[in-house]
């Protein structure tokens, strides 16, 4: 380029030699970046799988209404109400023993549960039967729950009924309908 | 006595080989990773403690939303059969353009005569909330519903392409009323299909 030579003239050989620059580069910032990525990816992967939660429904056949016979004492009857509520009673809708509201979750329906399963075990010898009948005015969010919670406590007799116009009054009467 | 002199030693390491390593998994993982595909109804799964994951072959899922039912079943293959056997059913001719890219659809939800609109968009113009009105799920005048034959033709297709029974997986709303869940539930009873999967979200124990 046009610059001028003010370095005096002096020193042999007026060559000027540029200096070495290192090839090297530090990769450490970009080994940190890749690592990181790699967590997200790996982690992303394995997640983003959706579950599923198996239902065995029972065979329905058209012609024959003929209705599931378990005995009395060992049935439970789950009602799902609005407002996230359940109602849950012991024996026929015609005379339900103990109904009671309670909530979903741990402390809620699942004490209950865990406590028939004892009960009823204790007096008849086999496991509980439990019986879902979600009402118009409950939400998908509910059953899975409901079911969850069936899964959880290891209820493996259960079954998703319709709900009766007897069922429907008893869930009018505590007001969760 | 003379000391012994022990070298300073470099604490740089060289990185070359951890950062080749490093981009080789990374590369891995983003190819083997499944892009998250567009959906034309966008739902909020329930959670549960289920671990099992759901399966990727021979699976059909009915996505129930604001009422909606979107219905998409697994592989170009069996689409595309579905599609025969449902314009013969309603006795609408598609061209084998359309059928390719129909069977490119994961998954839809309007009446069968407006499919070759939905067929025609590209694919973010088909994607749009709300512009897909649902399969129609009630019966008319003693006729099957249309999302019954849907849920027949693909168990049918599956059948003679791949020779296993088709799984089905209810992908539902947290929000969504349960009758909308229930009337799903009965076409499904109907065809003697009684065991299918909830989709869910990973949830813990309390």
């Amino acid at each position: 380029m046009a610059e001028l030579d003010t370095s005096g003239g002096g020193g042999k050989g007026g060559k000027v030699r540029s200096k070495k620059a290192s090839t090297r580069v530090d990769l450490t910032a970009m080994v940190d970046l890749a690592f990181l990525l790699i967590t997200f990816f790996m982690l992303t992967t394995s997640l983003n799988k959706p579950q599923a939660m198996d239902m065995v429904m029972p065979d329905k056949d058209e012609k024959e209404q003929e209705e599931l016979k378990v005995a009395d004492d060992r049935t439970m009857t789950i009602l799902l109400g609005s407002k996230d509520k359940i109602e849950w009673y012991m024996g026929t809708v015609d005379n339900p023993t103990t109904p009671t509201v309670a909530d979903y979750g741990k402390n809620g329906i699942r004490k209950a549960l865990l406590d028939k399963i004892k009960s009823v075990k204790a007096s008849t010898g086999k496991g509980l039967f439990v019986i879902i009948k979600p009402s118009v005015k409950s939400n998908y969010k509910n059953v899975v729950d409901i079911f969850d919670e069936m899964n959880i406590v290891n209820v493996e007799q259960r079954a998703l009924a319709d709900i009766s116009p007897d069922e429907v009054a008893l869930l009018e009467r505590d007001g969760i309908y | 006595m003379p000391r012994i002199k022990v070298p300073r030693k470099s604490t740089a390491i060289d990185m070359t080989a951890m950062c080749d390593v490093a981009f080789l998994l990374l590369t891995f993982f983003i190819l083997t990773a499944t892009a998250r595909q567009q959906e034309p109804l966008a739902v909020d799964t329930p959670s549960s403690t289920t671990q099992i994951k759901q399966p990727t072959e021979d699976i059909a899922t009915l996505t129930i939303g604001k009422g909606k039912v979107f219905f998409g079943v697994v592989g170009p293959r069996v689409r595309q059969s579905t599609l025969d056997k449902m314009s013969e059913r309603y006795a609408l001719p598609f061209t084998p353009g359309e059928k390719n890219r129909f069977a490119l659809i994961e998954s839809f939800g309007v009446p069968v005569g407006n499919l070759k609109q939905i067929i025609k968009m590209d694919g973010a113009d088909r994607n749009k909330a709300g512009l897909q009105p649902g399969i129609p799920v009630d019966s008319i005048s003693g006729q099957a519903s249309e999302l019954h034959w849907w849920i027949y033709n693909a168990r049918v297709a599956t059948k003679e392409l791949n020779g296993t029974e088709l799984r089905f997986s209810i992908k539902g709303d947290s929000k969504e009323e349960y009758p909308t869940i229930k009337k799903i539930i009965d076409i499904l009873q109907k065809q003697e299909v009684n065991k299918f999967s909830l989709i869910t979200a990973l949830e813990g124990k309390d």
